[in-house]
Parts: structure tokens; C-alpha cells; sequence
């Protein structure tokens, strides 16, 4: 069964935060640094992606709970494996090799679960993060024309998280948490270019982020221009994720599930962060807010990002069994 | 034809209501911050146009003068105008187009206001098209790509501007040249079109037909159905070729009727009523420039349509005869030409020298005197108030430089007949001596090494128009000579020319000196080589006083006044200095963007060419041979666009003739030019000489080309320069060598050597003019030589292609072409873009004995004397193209030194403008 069929048929649920799972463990410097990177020469904690390397049970055990709690994609642990973000701990030579290790952690645990209930096959999404960098806009407010990374590089940086990931054997991939288009459009050229070199074909899943009540972008596009900046390319699903909850999303979602051709998803922070930084919504808070999606029939894919856990999504789980997907608008 | 499966055959196409709806649902969808969508309910979209070098002279200042500020100010104009998309456009040969692409979108998308239109990404260079491509977040739209260098090439581009998402306009453009009838334009957009959709993959709604909308009523026979046939191709078009849209620029279709703007407007809206109706979706359109439709006057209408739909025979001529009548300057007869010497005395003195009469002239200067007090006066009152007309004209563009020259020698003519009275009058009263009051005195040279000086030679006539008194030292003027003159006769200005590169650094040493000795006389600097960049960075930081670059003859006048004029110098020296400076700086922080190879990386990415699938052609001749054509043989390689440049008459030849603006000036310097050259040619006035050498030769050390003679024995090496600025994938840094079959091939290659002048008889037939007061004639005289000299040099090449060398024996080309230089093979010059290096002048001298065989000699700074001369190299691969050097390393500097036998110093001398 491929992803394909079973959207048709069915709701798809997608795993819920990986950074709030971690924080539980309360790791040390040490235990991110494990045995081989113990004497390396700054500081690591924090690098939550290294962790697959260092912590490979952890991260193993985090997938198996989102798995048990009923998710059907799991993403890797690779959000900021690209050389770029990886530079922030001088750990750019490790982007393809944790690339690698995530994309294979994931699959041994989807491989688990899907030998368990065959008829419930689950899938493996690469994540593959914004970067810290933006390419559309300049971090200098005296110097507008300056840019902190070029299109060139950041294809080159996709390059290398793309082929780690196809060759750790992820099912498909993720472009997510975009805040900025032109970031999503050099990922989006780097993973055609990897898909002609190899030959292979491999469905792609974007995911925007709508940084506030304006409904645009942090790079300033609306929903629909967003849509067409990134339509270029067979995409499997469009949607948005991160920075607002599912209430405040919801009328965004509804703007791109009227126009997009692809199939939709969605997976909002557990609510807007407290004062604290903390995420509260419960998981019966958050699964009666995306009821209301699935009542409009606005989506086919739902899960959770920041502050969610495998509650949330087992709640979620049980929600969407009892509802049709949005049916795919085709061009003729 | 093959159609893909979701596109439904042309013929059924549209019928019924589904495939209608599903159709809608094909549209074009763009984006910048917010969507743009063209739907079939969508009347016309408008493309911005004004955020484009190439039609917008201010747009191309401001991105020159790097006011990206302000030139985000004609972006933000242009949206808030209603323009949907903006086009924008940096192809010019002296900006770095991908380096002003990229920072222009770049400031465009920190304005919210700008930036939520799509971008229409226009340039006929790929790498701009590119670096366009990798800086727009929305999906935008790339101008242009077509068929012109063929299928894998469309194929491929198209294919790549899709993994970047954006849409693209299609020229109606082949390997065999434009489309420029209807079934050549249906022919290449239905081939086009297959191509995208099929092999490309291209959706068929990101894609826009440019079908070429061309002038109309240009007097041409082939141009009568030039805007029907885009009409007729707009709607084939639309019918045939499912969800493509069509596109074009207006403005052109009107082109012969520039500077008549009632005319033109109402072209620009007939013309869109009718592509509209035919289904022309979107098109770049100038808003200032377009009537209403419904407010054309009603025999305007029909006349243009007359002529847009090619109805009457006579079309063209009733439409001009319409636009001579809102014009309002209708030819003036035989009557208001004699009407004229009617006129009062003052006007008619003013009357011949705006027109630059000189056949009553000294009739009227005589009047003048008998009326004045003092000779003098006559000067002063009635000959400066018509000069002052004429510079107010010129200044105000209403008049053109050769009418100027006229009216200087009607001036000239004048001061003559007066001067022996004059003479008299100071001798009577010689207290009163001298007492004549001009605007300022200027010097005028053109610098140590440099012979060029028609450039300065117009400079001084129009300042001497303009009531300057000109000291001109003449050609290859030391500049202790330059000093001396300017402290002895107290000039107020100097005014520096020169047209060689080397001359550049005497500017500099001139300036310098000047401050080293304490004086304040400001500096004017012009001739072709200097810039405002060159000045304000290399010249100003030198000299406290004002060092003012002038760009042309109409510049000069405003310039010199505010040198001279004591009350305002020192504010305009100020503003100038704080202009420079900024430039510089500008320059200075520009400069460190662009990156570089360094000269081994540079070699690594040289041109390969592939040697085992060509063999170079052994030559005919192998040897040296001179040769003194007939003046009438270098006739048909003439190329006139340059002559009129010289004139600062604008546009290409021959339509320049009929240009609405200065055509009739084009016309009048042309006739002149045609009378000059048939003297000449009747009385053998000039006699051409050539020298040329072919040779064995291979590249050597990678960026040298040996030379040997017939006998195999070495002769010499060309050292050859090599770019060294970072290319885009897949662009080689080439070399002249690489064009040059290297040594290991195994393969024998050759190489020529030329160095040809027009005669060394022009300086004294001008000479004898200006001895006549006739600067007109004088300065004619030397830019028709130089024309010939360039005409030689394109005969001579031609001949060794198919004669001398052979290489192309078969060729077979109209003059336009040989102009154009559509032949095989190249003949770069020492000094020009692609070998910048004038010591390679040297070898040629040795090698060919020039000045031996021809008597051309070289100045201390390798200036060819006599000033109309040509020399350079020939290379035969059919891949030698032109190219620029551009800015190179000290690696290479001191590589080429060692190559040279030169010190590094000199060697950075030389090279020093592309440092």
C-alpha cells in the first residue's frame, strides 16, 4: 500500500513533537556528547539531532511511542541536520552521517510496528528544516541588499540532507516549519535535482508556517501566494505547522484546502506558549479544537508539532477514524 | 504535433461546458507576496516597464550612479500605478548584470509594497536570467528564451527554469533569425510549444508567446503587415495552442514615429484594442504613453488602422501626412528660406548662425560694424546673442552637435572679417586692449602618448560657441608642457583628452602634478576610455581642486561654466568632490563582492576546445605581404553606426536617417560624409596601407600562442590574458589561446597578424580645413578616416578568410553581415576588451615590421600614429568569439610580467584599468 491509496481512503496521522519528548529525558552535556564526542571542543547540548547518534535508544523509543499511540507517519529526528544549522555547533562534516542514522532509527521502528499490524503499514517522513538562515531577507536592518546565505548554498546543504535521508530509506520527504519561500523553493530544487540524479522518484510533502495574525509567512507571502510559489514541483500535500495552535490556524487551513490541488495537512503547537515558554493545551483540548477540521472536511493529514505529545496524538488517532478526508480536487 | 494526454486536440478544444470549466482551471498563476492569477475574466494585464536599462534612460542612471534608492522609488511608482507585474531588466555592457540583478531584487523584497507583484525576470543573458531566478521567493515570470541557439539549449533552460518555479515568456525567435511574417511565427511558437510541453514538461499555462510586434509604417514594403500578421499570430495562437498566453511590447510597434507622441499614443491604443481582441493577454505597456481608444480624433483612428491593418495602399503616407500636420512642422518652402534676409539685423545675424549659414554672413557682420561703436561690439552684442540662442538650444536638445559645428564656423567666419578692424581699433586706442570679455579660458590637450582628438577637437568648438576662449596644445602634450601653458597664459580650466588606456594614468600624472605644485586650476577630463567612475576613483583623490568628468560636448558647456565662475566654483567643487567621493566609495565595497579565481584555478577552468574533431586549415599564404587597396575597394565594409556616434547623434545606421528626432541632423553629417568620401576617392586623396602576417602557430604554457615562420623557425610568443572572475558552472575562463590549437595536440595551427591605416594624409586635409576655420570639415575629415581605417581592417580580414588564408573560401555575405561580423574567425586589437594589453602592439611592430612596411608608428604609450589605424590578431577557430578580460589578479599580473620580461611595476602600469 503507498501513501497514495491509503490518503485517498483515509485520514493519515502524523507524529507529534520530538523536542518536547527530549526535553523529558533531561539530558547533559555528557549524555549528548556520549563516548565519541567526548572531547569535542564545544558545547553540544541542545543539539537535539545529534542525539541519534549519541542517544539512539531514546530517539528510538520517542518513534515507538508515537507509533503505539496510533501515528501513521513518523518524521526523523533531522530538523536542523543540514550543514548550515549544523555550523552553529561546528558540526557541519556530520550533516549527511546523522542524515543517515535518524532516517534509520525511524525506519527500524516503523518497520516494527508495521510487521506488528500489516494492515496498518507505517511510514517514514525525512524532515528536513527552514535552516537558521533566510535567504530572503537580511538579518543587517542598515543593509537590505545583504543576505546571510544564498540559494546556492542552501541547495547545496539540502543536497547533502536530501541523499542522507534517501539513503537512511525514508518514504517520503517533508519540507517544513517554511518560514521564509525561496528556503522551501532552493529545498524544493535540491530534492529534483537528487530525484534526476538518481532517477528514483519519492512523493514530497510541504508544510508552511504562518508566523501570526497577519496570515502571512515570516517572509510575507499569504496563504495562496505561498501555495503557487512552491505548486511547481508534484507535491503529495501542502499545509502549515508550528507557531500557532490549532484555533488560531484553522481559517488559513481552510484558505489552502480551498485551492490546493494536493492533499492537505496540518499539525499545530499544543496552543500558543504560556508565560513560561510552555506549552498547555491538553490533549482533549486540542483534539476538540481539530475536530471542527475534520467535521469541514478540510484536511487528510493531521498531527502535532511543539508542546504535542503521544497523548495528543493517540487522542487524535481515535478522532479521525471517524471522519471522510477532504477529497483531492483534480485537474481533469 | 504530439499532445499530452490532458490536453484535449486544438480542433475539439473548448466545445463543451466541462472542458470549459476544466480550462479555467488551467490558468497562468503567479506570485510575489500575494497571488496573481490571469483568467479568461482578466482584460489585460499589464506589465511594468520602466524598471528596465535598456528603456529607461533614468532607470539606467540611477542603477549606474548605484542610487538603488531611488531606483526603487520608479519600482514603487510603477505598482502604485497599476502595473501587475514588473519587468525588470539590467542588460548593459557596463554593469555587472548578475551583481545589479541580484541586488535589486534583493532591496525589492525588503519592500512590501514592491515586492507583492510577481517579477518579470528580462535579460537576454542566462546568467542574469539565473541569478534572477535564485532571489525571488514568488513564482515569477523569465523574458525571454527561445529557439534562437536550438533545441537542447530551449529544451534545457526551460527544464531549469521550472526546478526554480517560475513561468516563461517564448520569443518568436529560431535558429534562423526572428519571426517577421505569420507563418514564420505560427511555425516556431507551434514548434516551441511542442517542445516545452513534450520534452520539457513545461505546463502549458506557464507559458507566453512573444510574437514579435515590430514598427509599422516605416516606409518598408516588407513592414506593411507587420502588426496584422502579430494580430493574425496572437489569435492562431489562442486558438491552437491551448492555455498559452500571449505577450509583447507595444512601444515598438510605433517606433517611426518617435518624438511625435500625438501619433504614437494613439498607435499604442489601436494597436491594444485590436491584439486584444485577438486574444493578446498581457503586455509590457508604458501608461504615459497611450490614448484612450474612444478619444482618438476620428481621422487619426482611421489613418492608424489604416495602417495596423494594412487597408490602403497608401496607408503609410496618409498617416504621415497626419502626423507632419499635429506636428506642426510641416517642411518650410523655398519662399521661407529667402524669407529670411528680410529680417532685421539682429535677426538675421542670429538666423545664420543657428543654421550655420555662411553666405550672408560677412554682409551682415559689415552692416553690424557700420552701426557699432567699436568693431567689438559687434562681437559682443549682435554675434554673442545669437551664440547665446545656439548654446540655449543645444543645452535644451533642440539643437544637434553638427549644427553646433556649423554655427561655429559661421562664428569663426565672422570673428575672421572682423578681426583685421579690430587690429586697427587697438592700435588707435591701445588702452582698451585686450579688453574683449569671454567666459573663461580654457586649455586643451589630449595627453602624453595619445594622438585621438576628435572628441576633444568637438569639445573645444562647443565651448568656443559658447564664448570660451580655447588654448589648444594639440595631440601628445607632455604634461610639463600642460603646466607651463596653463601657469603663463592663466588658464582658467584644462580640459584633459584621451582615447588609449594609458592615457588614463597620464590624467592621473597631470593631476598630480598639478598638486604637487600648489595650483588651482580645475580639471576636465573626457575622451573614450574615461568614466565618471574612473575620475571620482582614480583622478579626484588626487587634486584638491575640482577634476570633473564630462561625459560629451553638451556637458562640457555647464561644466566649464561652473570651473570658472569664481562666486560658485568653490560650492560646485565641493558638490563634486562629495559626488566622487560617494561613488568611490560605492565602488570600493561593489568591488569586493564579485569573486575570483586565482590564475591557476582560472587556467584549471580554461576553454577546452575539442582538438581530435578539427583541424585547423593551412593558410594559402604563409608569410608578411603590404598591400595599398583603392580608397573605393574599403567603401562597402564602411560601418556608419560609429560616425554618427562621433557626431553624438544616437541610433543605428541607416535607420538613424529616418529617425523623428535627429534624423534630419543624421541626414545632413551623412551627405556631407558621402561628398567628403567621393573627393577622395576622385582625387586619390588618401592612400590606404596594410600590412598583414600569417603563421604557424600553437598555444604554449597554456595561455601563450608561439609564432613561427614558414620554415618552422620561432619567431615570437603572443602572451595572451586570462579572466579570472568566478564564471557560473559549465562558463569557461578563457584566454585567446585557448582558441589556438596547443603544442601536445599534435595538430598545426596558425595565426595572423594585421595592422592597417587609412592614410597618413588626414591630418593634413584637416588641418587645411580648420587653417579655413572650418571645424566641421576638419573634424568630418578625421572620423571619416577613422571609419575607413575600421573599414580596412574589416576588408583585409575579409580577404584572408577567403583568399589569403581560405578558411572560408566559400563565404558569402551581405556587408550588414560582414558588420556584423557573422563570419568565422575573430581579429581581436590590442587595447580592446579581450586583450586590454597594448604592449602585444610591440611584437606586432616586431614581428610584421610595420613600421617599416607601412611607416605606422607606435608613441611612447603605444597610441598607432597615424590616430586612423587598426591592428590586432587573427584567430580562425569558428568557436574564437569576443569576450571580455574584465578584472584580473596580481597573480596573473605577475605572471605575465615574467612572461613579458617586464617588471611587475610596469606590468601593473599596462594593465593597470583592469586591476
Amino acid at each position: 500500500m503507498t501513501l497514495h491509496t491509503l490518503l485517498a481512503d483515509r485520514i493519515l496521522v502524523l507524529d507529534g513533537a520530538m523536542g518536547t519528548m527530549i526535553q523529558q529525558y533531561k539530558f547533559s552535556e555528557e549524555d549528548f556528547r556520549g563516548q565519541r564526542f567526548r572531547d569535542f571542543p564545544v558545547s553540544v547540548k541542545g543539539n537535539n539531532d545529534l542525539l541519534s547518534l549519541t542517544q539512539p535508544e531514546a530517539i528510538f523509543d520517542i518513534h515507538c511511542k508515537y507509533l503505539e499511540a496510533g501515528a501513521d507517519l513518523i518524521e526523523t529526528n533531522t530538523f536542523s541536520a543540514t550543514t548550515i544549522a549544523m555550523a552553529d555547533y561546528q558540526m557541519e562534516n556530520l550533516a549527511y552521517e546523522l542524515n543517515v542514522a535518524s532516517a534509520k532509527l525511524a525506519k527500524k521502528a516503523a518497520q516494527k510496528f508495521t510487521a506488528r499490524t500489516p494492515e496498518k503499514p507505517r511510514f517514514v517522513a525525512g524532515a528536513i528544516g527552514p535552516t537558521n538562515k533566510t535567504a530572503s531577507m537580511s538579518p543587517d536592518v542598515n543593509d537590505p541588499a545583504y543576505r546571510a546565505v544564498t540559494f546556492d548554498e542552501l541547495v547545496t546543504a539540502y543536497k547533502t540532507q536530501v541523499e542522507g535521508l534517501l539513503d537512511g530509506g525514508v518514504d517520503v520527504l517533508l519540507i517544513e516549519t517554511i518560514f521564509d519561500t525561496l528556503n522551501a523553493k532552493a529545498a524544493i530544487f535540491a530534492v529534483t535535482a537528487v530525484k534526476n540524479e538518481r532517477n528514483l522518484d519519492i512523493p514530497l510533502m510541504v508544510s508552511g508556517t504562518i508566523t501570526d495574525a497577519s496570515g502571512r509567512t515570516l517572509s510575507g507571502q499569504t496563504v495562496e501566494a505561498f501555495l503557487i510559489s512552491i505548486s511547481h514541483v508534484p507535491l503529495l500535500s501542502v499545509g502549515f505547522n508550528c507557531a500557532l495552535g490549532a484555533a488560531q490556524l484553522k481559517p488559513y487551513v481552510e484558505r489552502l484546502s480551498r485551492i490546493a490541488e494536493h492533499y492537505v495537512s496540518v499539525y499545530p503547537n499544543a496552543g500558543l506558549p504560556n508565560h513560561f515558554g510552555h506549552y498547555d493545551q491538553s490533549p482533549e483540548e486540542m483534539q476538540a479544537l481539530l475536530r471542527e477540521y475534520l467535521k469541514d472536511h478540510l484536511v487528510n493529514i493531521v498531527g502535532g508539532c511543539c508542546g504535542t505529545t503521544p497523548e495528543h496524538i493517540r487522542l487524535i488517532a481515535e478522532e479521525v477514524k471517524k471522519y471522510q478526508p477532504r477529497s483531492l480536487k483534480t485537474l481533469v | 504535433m504530439t499532445n499530452p494526454d490532458f490536453i484535449k486536440p486544438a480542433d475539439d478544444f473548448g466545445k463543451d461546458a466541462e472542458e470549459e470549466a476544466c480550462r479555467t482551471k488551467r490558468t497562468l498563476k503567479l506570485s510575489g507576496l500575494e497571488p496573481f492569477e490571469l483568467t479568461p475574466e482578466t482584460n489585460f494585464v499589464n506589465v511594468g516597464e520602466r524598471t528596465n536599462v535598456t528603456g529607461s534612460r533614468k532607470f539606467l542612471r540611477l542603477i549606474q550612479d548605484g542610487k538603488y534608492q531611488q531606483a526603487l522609488e520608479v519600482a514603487r511608482a510603477q505598482v502604485e500605478g497599476g502595473a501587475q507585474i514588473i519587468d525588470i531588466n539590467m542588460d548593459e555592457a557596463l554593469l555587472d548584470g548578475v551583481q545589479t540583478m541580484t541586488t535589486f531584487l534583493h532591496l525589492i523584497a525588503a519592500e512590501p509594497d514592491i515586492a507583492r507583484v510577481p517579477i518579470m525576470i528580462d535579460s537576454s543573458k542566462w546568467e542574469i536570467i539565473e541569478a534572477g531566478l535564485k532571489v525571488i521567493q514568488g513564482k515569477g515570470i523569465v523574458n525571454s528564451i527561445s529557439l534562437k541557439e536550438g533545441e537542447s539549449i530551449f529544451v534545457a533552460r526551460a527544464k531549469k527554469i521550472r526546478q526554480y518555479g517560475a513561468a516563461v515568456v517564448v520569443m518568436a525567435f529560431d535558429e534562423k533569425g526572428q519571426a517577421d511574417t505569420l507563418e514564420r511565427r505560427i511555425e516556431i511558437c507551434r514548434r516551441s510549444y511542442d517542445l516545452l510541453v513534450n520534452n520539457a514538461h513545461f505546463p502549458p499555462e506557464d507559458i507566453i508567446f512573444d510574437p514579435n510586434i515590430f514598427p509599422v509604417a516605416t516606409g518598408m514594403e516588407e513592414h506593411r503587415r507587420n502588426a496584422l500578421d502579430f494580430f493574425m499570430a496572437t489569435q492562431w495562437i489562442r486558438e491552437n495552442l491551448p492555455y498559452a498566453n500571449v505577450s509583447g511590447g507595444v512601444s515598438n510597434v510605433s517606433f517611426s514615429f518617435r518624438g511625435n507622441n500625438v501619433v504614437r499614443e494613439a498607435m499604442h491604443a489601436a494597436f491594444l484594442y485590436h491584439a486584444i481582441k485577438h486574444g493578446m493577454t498581457m503586455g509590457i505597456v508604458n501608461p504615459e504613453m497611450l490614448e484612450v481608444y474612444d478619444e482618438i480624433p476620428k481621422e487619426l483612428l482611421e489613418r492608424v488602422e489604416d495602417v495596423l491593418l494594412d487597408r490602403r495602399e497608401d496607408a503609410t503616407e496618409r498617416l504621415l501626412d497626419y502626423a507632419d500636420r499635429v506636428k506642426d512642422t510641416g517642411k518650410k518652402s523655398e519662399k521661407t528660406q529667402q524669407e529670411w534676409r528680410q529680417f532685421p539685423l539682429q535677426e538675421r545675424i542670429s538666423h545664420a548662425l543657428i543654421k550655420g549659414l555662411d553666405e550672408f554672413i560677412e554682409i551682415d557682420v559689415e552692416e553690424a560694424r557700420q552701426l557699432s561703436e567699436k568693431p567689438l561690439d559687434v562681437i559682443e552684442i549682435f554675434l554673442m546673442n545669437g551664440m547665446n540662442i545656439v548654446g540655449d538650444l543645444f543645452g535644451a536638445g533642440k539643437m544637434f552637435l553638427p549644427q553646433v559645428v556649423k554655427s561655429a564656423r559661421v562664428m569663426k567666419k565672422a570673428v575672421a572679417y572682423l578681426l583685421p578692424y579690430i587690429e586697427a581699433e587697438k592700435k588707435k586706442f591701445p588702452a582698451e586692449a585686450g579688453a574683449r570679455k569671454n567666459a573663461g579660458r580654457i586649455l586643451m590637450a589630449t595627453v602624453k602618448g595619445d594622438v585621438h582628438d576628435i572628441g576633444k577637437n568637438i569639445v573645444g568648438v562647443v565651448l568656443g560657441c559658447n564664448n570660451f576662449e580655447i588654448i589648444d596644445l594639440g595631440v601628445m602634450v607632455p604634461l610639463e608642457k600642460i603646466i607651463e601653458t596653463a601657469v603663463r597664459e592663466q588658464v582658467d580650466a584644462i580640459g584633459l583628452s584621451g582615447l588609449i588606456t594609458p592615457s588614463l594614468d597620464e590624467m592621473v600624472y597631470v593631476a598630480q602634478a598639478l598638486e604637487k605644485q600648489g595650483l588651482e586650476i580645475p580639471l576636465m577630463i573626457g575622451g573614450a576610455t574615461t568614466s565618471r567612475l574612473h575620475t571620482a576613483v582614480k583622478i579626484a583623490p588626487e587634486y584638491s581642486q575640482a577634476a570633473v568628468h564630462v561625459l560629451d560636448a553638451s556637458r562640457a558647456v555647464s561644466v566649464a561654466g561652473n570651473l570658472v565662475n569664481k562666486k560658485n566654483y568653490t560650492q560646485f567643487r565641493d558638490q563634486i568632490k562629495q559626488e566622487y567621493a560617494a561613488l568611490s566609495e560605492g565602488y570600493a565595497s561593489r568591488k569586493s563582492e564579485k569573486k575570483y579565481h586565482s590564475l591557476e584555478q582560472a587556467r584549471a577552468n580554461r576553454l577546452r576546445l575539442d582538438w581530435s574533431e578539427f583541424s585547423p586549415i593551412k593558410p594559402n599564404f604563409l608569410g608578411v605581404k603590404t598591400l595599398e587597396p583603392d580608397l573605393e575597394a574599403l567603401v562597402p565594409f564602411l560601418d556608419w553606426t560609429p560616425y554618427f556616434q562621433a557626431w553624438e547623434l544616437h541610433g543605428r545606421f541607416p535607420n538613424i536617417l529616418e529617425d523623428k528626432v535627429v534624423g534630419e541632423q543624421a541626414k545632413a553629417v551623412y551627405e556631407d560624409a558621402q561628398n567628403m568620401l567621393h573627393g577622395w576617392i576622385e582625387n586619390k586623396s588618401l592612400q590606404p596601407k596594410g600590412v598583414f602576417g600569417l603563421f604557424p602557430a600553437n598555444q604554449v604554457d597554456t595561455d601563450d600562442i608561439a609564432l613561427c615562420d614558414a620554415s618552422g623557425k620561432p619567431l615570437d610568443k603572443l602572451i595572451t590574458l586570462r579572466q579570472q572572475s568566478v564564471k557560473t558552472a559549465g562558463v569557461a575562463n578563457l584566454a585567446l589561446a585557448d582558441f589556438v590549437a596547443p603544442k601536445e595536440t599534435g595538430k598545426q595551427d596558425y595565426v595572423g597578424l594585421f595592422c592597417v591605416t587609412a592614410g597618413f594624409e588626414t591630418d593634413a586635409i584637416a588641418d587645411a580645413y580648420a587653417k579655413d576655420l572650418d571645424d566641421y570639415h576638419a573634424i568630418m575629415a578625421k572620423t571619416l578616416s577613422d571609419r575607413l581605417a575600421e573599414a580596412f581592417a574589416e576588408y583585409l580580414h575579409h580577404r584572408v578568410r577567403t583568399e589569403y588564408w581560405g578558411y572560408a573560401s566559400g563565404e558569402k555575405l551581405s556587408s550588414e553581415d560582414l558588420i556584423k561580423e557573422k563570419y568565422i574567425g575573430i581579429r581581436p586589437a590590442p587595447g580592446y576588451p579581450a586583450c586590454p594589453d597594448h604592449t602585444e602592439k610591440r611584437t606586432i611592430w616586431k614581428v610584421l615590421d610595420v613600421e617599416k612596411n607601412i611607416g605606422v608608428k607606435l608613441t611612447e604609450n603605444l597610441a598607432m600614429w597615424p590616430a586612423s589605424s587598426v591592428s590586432g590578431m587573427y584567430l580562425a577557430h569558428p568557436r574564437a568569439k569576443y569576450f571580455g578580460l574584465g578584472k584580473i589578479l596580481p597573480d596573473q599580473v605577475t605572471h605575465f610580467a615574467q612572461r613579458k620580461n617586464m617588471d611587475v611595476g610596469e606590468a601593473t602600469k599596462w594593465l593597470q584599468p583592469n586591476l
